[in-house]
């Protein structure tokens, strides 16, 4: 391993002096650092012609400055602001003949004097933050001194306006409004768009996009026929149409709230939101507008005539943990309940790092600390407790609402009730007199000091008392005043990342001083105009996506494209993202025919190996042990697998899945060999090969006809000449290998509580199921 | 601020492949087992480049035996005899000066004093104090530094659990043998630089959860990893009935064969990484078995660490575990052991806590030292917070119990640059308060961060706009706690 280790030494190297000369500065690659010089076609940092605030000094100054001369006024050194002009062009308070910016002039400006200064008692930032700047950024300062130090609003607290459309050169490859933004942006880094994708794989990537499922045989086969002109959108509208299609967009909302079925915190017992979760499948199935999705999420309870449904649909700020453990301070762990619900609601619907204010003001954004309590007081209206009983004293604390089968036979139709008996759900309710929210000292629930009443911060838009209750219906209305900043361009970003595996903004969960600048703020801007513009319409813009031909390009990377845009930010290709932790499972059990489609109802256990409840539990409740479950429970789809909070499942959590503790806006995308073990030992994947082995001997056909028709059902597409040697090569060798050890046959067959079919040729069969393993195993299987 | 740091190990993948060119396509970018950019011999300084800033590492690796539920300090290692004689006597208000309590406790009429049921004696040229539970511990007393101002803000089991692992009582963070992944890496290419290990005593137990070894927000390689002694060392590790290793090098050689087709196809670097993974999964197939197999291990050491050493999932074979798995160069070796939560029935319960641990955690110091390995290992043993030094309920003759006391309590470290035979700090004679050299949670992780080399102001991720670290804002390095 000598070598190996050496060359990456000499690369960590290389790599470090990249970084110097400021070529991989990931963070930075969407501003305009980089133009493209189109001698070398490389792209490099250069000096800008104009500096501009919001994209060349802000990210400086947010990083290295604000922390201690920026919005929080309790820990503001020299008393010296600097996120506002006003304050930044003032007097200094220290020494009035002294300003620590003047327009036009480095030499007087304070602060140009005190980055330069070779004093390290004097130099900013101080030697102890352990901030520096690089030669680039004093230079980007001092220039933009020089050319008068304009500051500009925050580009994502001012309302989106729907800009023109970019003018691009090949008129003919735009496919819609999309295409024309990101190829400008193409042209201008010297990159070209791929090619249009093969059908195959194109179909395999919207399926998959779309409903979480990879496209049957009967698809496959009918969408490769149809030569017609708008074939790929006959199945786009067709897969929209799906019932899975809910599940795959619950599937990010889920995360976002933080969704489980056990109260967590340490004894961590059973809840019963399911029924929640079959509600937000709902919603999206029926394309409900992201306006009125929102509403009944926030205030449902609150609506005139409020039904049923929009009861459950409050779940979703119940959805965080609840202690159950003895002895512990009630009103404690009620503050933090609330807490939760405010960071939730500001990371989820405005991108905001609310958390950030909970103690002092926010380092960076504008959020005062009494911003946040007054947020905090929408959702501090609530009759619960901190503490409502030790384990399984309710598997939904108050307020709750029961279901009952009448509910569901007329209005909650979209309930999966099992049996008879009724369910409680957890829900939102406001006390009927006014619990007073005080702004509590240090975010310490027994420090409570100002008292403050439910509003908004301004800087995002101001809360009209008189145009919105002042109450959580007043907050979705406000949030989904056509003037709202934020609303419309968080949830597209979002919904962006999930084709694209990265949002425009990267920071999904971040629109702030410290979040990424927009690597296409037109076009975001252009989206979440036309998105509210069009009812809020969700399933629009789904298919806006996915019929561009920005999505429609194919995955080939190039070693240009790879060396000039190596994450791919500008889009010259399409992505090449692993499945989602859920879409794994949901696309071994598809292909080989297991998967039980039900949708919604409660959550189930499948396998799982052996003793990781009973190792982990404080003994008590009635989740202290994993029961199994059997028959076709075991092959519901990855969404529906029950979430235990302290002992969240294991194949889940290798694939990156969220633990479901906070509210996460994106998941990270690892490349492990624990994930390697998992499809390679994983009884569900070994009986999924099983299986499909089984039903494939018990056709009346040949071993290569059978191979690849495996292929294509695992693949979704048809396999090459070469594949298919090495696989029929690989077959030939393993039926002769298990015809000499028929044990060894039996002994793999056994996997899976599925009944055999009755196959003649076992070690034929060991041998198919050995190459369908190998299928599920290829790295392409389970990539978009 | 050094980008690199934060970057390094979280950058996408595709990114560094992309502008690293040739000569690297082969090497473990993608390892669970975190990429060891970071280590090695005369080119270290190299290695760190931008670093945190480097003092020279006083540990390379830490094994943290963590007692789960809270042992009570008073039976084990602080000697208060005040509590004996004013047994049964209301705590003075002077001296618990408006603690908060839980609510357990928070609502008794009176708060009796309630002394040690064993007996304490003398060991050692420390002379330290010890309970007679722990007559094991008693031996190892100067190799260990025992503190006795251990405190923490939280006062419930799952807040300072959160708290003591991962630096804050709420929230998602990295744990610390995370943040060690991040900053230091994997000394070994097949094993993951954060192993876990759980097993359960006989007392009242709390439970434990995986968001205590999570990686927080930062890339889930970090993420402590499950091992146990028994058949299945890690899960999923093992192949399939009727299938061999031979069978397996076969799919894998076939598998590579055609992934590597599909390279040609797509160019993409996912998929040469994605082949790493699949040959270091079927390395750890052989590797990781031999590792946790503490069958073969000598008589002289079995005796050592007790019969339940050959018992998987006790606490014994896991202190023998993690001497293997540190051995090998896993970084942080993370144990967990249940029970500890003696409301009632101290007497009972207290004496089956300690022989679970008392005998295998002191063959453990006594093994790493034997093999030279203590001066590079540091050694953590201890709970969430500590008990009341009144009784929780009535007082019998027999028996009491005690709740849970967040302001003074006992951990002791051994090894990787602790300076041994010291008690540091000291408490009251009721052992409440602290009267002089407190541990606040936040200077522990500063203090094990720095042994381990690593600046826990500089060992930042940037997440959300904001540059986290374990010590949050707070944290000081404690020099009397280090040799």
């Amino acid at each position: 391993m000598v070598q190996p280790i050496r060359n990456v030494i000499q690369w960590v190297v290389r790599f470090r002096l990249a970084l110097l000369t400021g070529i991989a500065l990931t963070s930075l690659l969407t501003a305009c650092f980089f133009t493209t010089n189109r001698n070398t076609g490389s792209v490099t940092m250069t000096m800008p012609d104009e500096v501009d605030y919001n994209f060349h000094i802000r990210p400086i100054l947010s990083d290295n400055c604000f922390m201690c001369h920026g919005p929080d006024a309790n820990k503001r050194e020299a008393n010296l602001r600097l996120d506002t002009e006003a304050d930044a062009y003032a007097a200094l308070k220290e020494n009035p003949k002294m300003h620590a910016l003047v327009p036009g002039d480095p030499l007087k400006s304070a602060i140009w004097l005190r980055i330069t200064t070779k004093d390290t008692a004097d130099v900013m930032p101080p030697v102890n933050s352990n901030l520096k700047l690089t030669e680039h950024q004093i230079a980007l300062i001092e220039k933009w001194i020089k050319q008068g130090a304009k500051y500009k609003p925050h580009w994502a607290f001012i309302a989106p306006q729907t800009p023109k459309l970019p003018e691009v050169d090949d008129e003919d490859w735009p496919r819609n409004e999309i295409d024309h933004f990101t190829l400008a942006k193409m042209t201008e880094m010297g990159l070209e768009p791929n090619p249009e994708s093969d059908k195959e794989r194109l179909l395999k990537r919207v399926s998959l996009d779309i409903t979480g499922l990879p496209p049957s045989l009967d698809l496959q086969k009918r969408f490769l026929a149809d030569k017609s002109e708008n074939a790929y959108e006959k199945v786009v509208d067709e897969l929209l149409k799906s019932p899975h299609y809910g599940e795959k967009m619950a599937l990010q909302w889920l995360d976002v709230a933080r969704y489980a079925d056990s109260h967590g915190y340490q004894d961590d017992g059973l809840r019963t939101m399911w029924p929640w979760r079959d509600w937000v499948i709902h919603a999206f199935n029926q394309n409900y507008g992201y306006d009125k999705f929102l509403t009944w999420q926030l205030a449902g309870d609150l609506l005139p005539k409020a039904t049923k449904e929009m009861m459950l649909a409050t779940g979703f700020n119940r959805n965080h943990k609840i202690t159950q453990e003895g002895g512990v301070i009630d009103e404690e762990y009620r503050i933090e309940y609330v807490t939760d619900r405010t960071n939730t609601f500001g990371k989820t619907f405005l991108a905001l790092t609310y958390e950030c204010a909970k103690c002092h003001d926010h380092k960076y954004d504008p959020i005062l600390q009494k911003d946040y309590y007054s947020t905090f007081a929408f959702f501090n209206q609530v009759p619960e407790k901190g503490l409502f009983g030790t384990i399984d004293a309710s598997f939904a604390d108050p307020p709750n609402m029961k279901i009952s089968s009448q509910d569901v036979k007329d209005i909650l139709r979209f309930v999966n009730k099992k049996d008879t008996a009724s369910v409680m759900v957890m829900v939102m309710k406001d006390a009927d007199t006014l619990r007073k929210t005080h702004i509590l000292s240090r975010g310490n629930y027994d420090q409570p000091s100002e008292i403050v009443s439910a509003a908004m911060p301004t800087f995002i838009m101001p809360f009209d008392k008189k145009k919105y209750p002042q109450n959580r219906l007043g907050l979705a209305r406000w949030m989904t005043d056509p003037k709202n900043p934020l609303t419309a361009r968080v949830f597209v970003n979002r919904v962006w990342q999930e084709f694209f595996g990265r949002g425009i903004v990267k920071t999904v969960g971040d629109f702030g001083m410290q979040g990424e600048l927009p690597s296409h703020p037109e076009l975001l801007d252009w989206l979440a105009v036309d998105f509210r513009t069009h009812n809020w319409d969700m399933k629009r813009l789904v298919k806006q996506i996915v019929t561009s031909a920005t999505y429609r390009q194919s995955a080939q990377i190039t070693k240009d494209k790879l060396a000039k845009d190596p994450e791919n930010v500008f889009l010259s290709h399409a992505p090449r993202l692993r499945l989602p932790a859920e879409l794994v499972r949901d696309l071994v059990l598809t292909s080989s025919g297991l998967l039980n489609p039900e949708i919604g109802g409660p959550s189930v256990k499948p396998y799982q190996p052996k003793g990781l409840w009973e190792v982990a539990t404080s003994g008590r409740g009635s989740l202290a042990r994993y029961v199994q479950d059997h028959g076709t429970a075991l092959y519901r789809r990855g969404m529906y697998v029950f979430i235990k909070r302290t002992v969240p499942p294991p194949s889940m959590l290798m694939f990156d899945a969220s633990n479901r503790d906070q509210c996460e806006v994106k998941r990270s995308r690892t490349n492990t060999p624990l994930q390697a073990l998992v499809m390679l030992n994983d009884p569900m994947v070994l009986e999924s090969a099983r299986v499909l082995a089984e039903k494939l001997m018990v056709e009346k056909t040949s071993a290569d006809q059978k191979i690849e028709k495996a292929f294509r059902q695992i693949l979704c597409r048809t396999p090459k000449d070469k594949e298919l040697k090495v696989l029929q090569k690989y077959f030939a060798d393993e039926k002769t290998t298990f015809s000499s050890t028929p044990k060894k046959a039996e002994n793999l067959l056994a996997v899976g509580e599925t009944p055999h079919a009755t196959v003649a040729d076992k070690p034929a069969t060991a041998a198919l199921m050995q190459t369908l393993l190998m299928l599920y195993n290829l790295e392409e299987t389970i990539m978009l | 601020m050094n980008e690199f740091i934060e970057n390094r190990l979280n950058v996408n993948r595709r990114h560094f492949l992309g502008k690293a060119a040739a000569g690297i396509g082969s090497l473990a970018l993608g390892s669970l087992l975190v990429p060891d950019l970071f280590r090695g011999g005369d080119e270290e300084s190299d290695a760190l480049p931008l670093g945190i800033s480097h003092f020279a590492p006083k540990a390379k690796r830490v094994i943290y035996l963590f007692q789960n539920g809270a042992p009570s300090q008073y039976e084990s290692f602080e000697y208060k005899p005040m509590l004996n004689k004013l047994a049964g006597q209301d705590l003075p208000d002077s001296i618990r000066k408006g603690q908060r309590l839980t609510g357990m406790t928070a609502n008794q009429a009176k708060f009796p004093l309630v002394g040690s049921h064993f007996q304490f004696k003398q060991y050692g040229q420390s002379g330290m104090w010890i309970s007679e539970l722990f007559p094991n511990i008693a031996n190892i007393v100067d190799d260990i530094c025992m503190i006795k101002t251990m405190n923490t803000e939280a006062i419930n089991h799952d807040p300072a659990l959160t708290f003591l692992q991962t630096g804050a009582q709420q929230g998602n963070r990295p744990s610390m043998g995370a943040w060690v992944s991040y900053g230091l890496g994997s000394d070994n290419k097949n094993l993951p630089a954060f192993s876990v290990l759980l097993s359960r005593g006989k007392g009242n137990g709390q439970g434990v959860y995986s968001k205590l070894w999570t990686n927080g927000f930062l890339d889930s390689t970090h993420q402590g990893v499950v091992f146990s002694s028994g058949e299945e060392p890690i899960l999923y590790l093992n192949n399939p009935e009727g299938t061999d290793r031979t069978s397996r090098r076969k799919m894998l050689d076939n598998l590579a064969e055609l992934n590597n087709m599909a390279y040609d196809d797509f160019g993409d670097p996912e998929i040469k990484a994605k082949v790493q993974q699949y040959e270091m999964a079927y390395r750890m197939q052989t590797a990781v078995p031999e590792l946790t197999d503490l069958s073969k291990e000598p008589d002289h050491i079995i005796k050592m660490y007790g019969p339940e050493c050959l018992v998987p999932g006790t606490f014994a074979a896991n202190c023998l575990l993690a001497r293997k798995l540190s051995e090998a160069g896993v970084r942080f070796v993370q144990l967990y052991h249940q029970g500890w939560d003696q409301h009632g029935n101290m007497v009972g319960e207290m004496p089956l806590q300690a022989r679970d641990t008392d005998r295998a955690s002191a063959a453990l110091i006594t093994d790493l030292k034997q093999r030279g390995l203590l001066d590079e290992t540091l050694v953590i043993w201890g709970g969430e917070f500590g008990r009341t030094n009144y009784s929780q309920g009535t007082a019998t003759k027999d028996n009491y119990g005690r709740d849970h006391h967040p302001r003074a309590y006992c951990t002791w470290m051994a090894g990787g640059g602790v300076k041994p035979g010291t008690v540091y700090g000291e408490t009251d004679e009721f052992g409440y308060n602290v009267v002089r050299d407190p541990v606040n949670i936040h200077d522990f992780h500063a203090t094990v961060m720095h042994l381990m080399g690593l600046n826990h102001e500089k060992l930042t991720y940037k997440h959300l706009g904001r540059r986290y670290r374990l010590t949050d804002v707070a944290g000081k390095v404690l020099p009397g706690l280090m040799a």
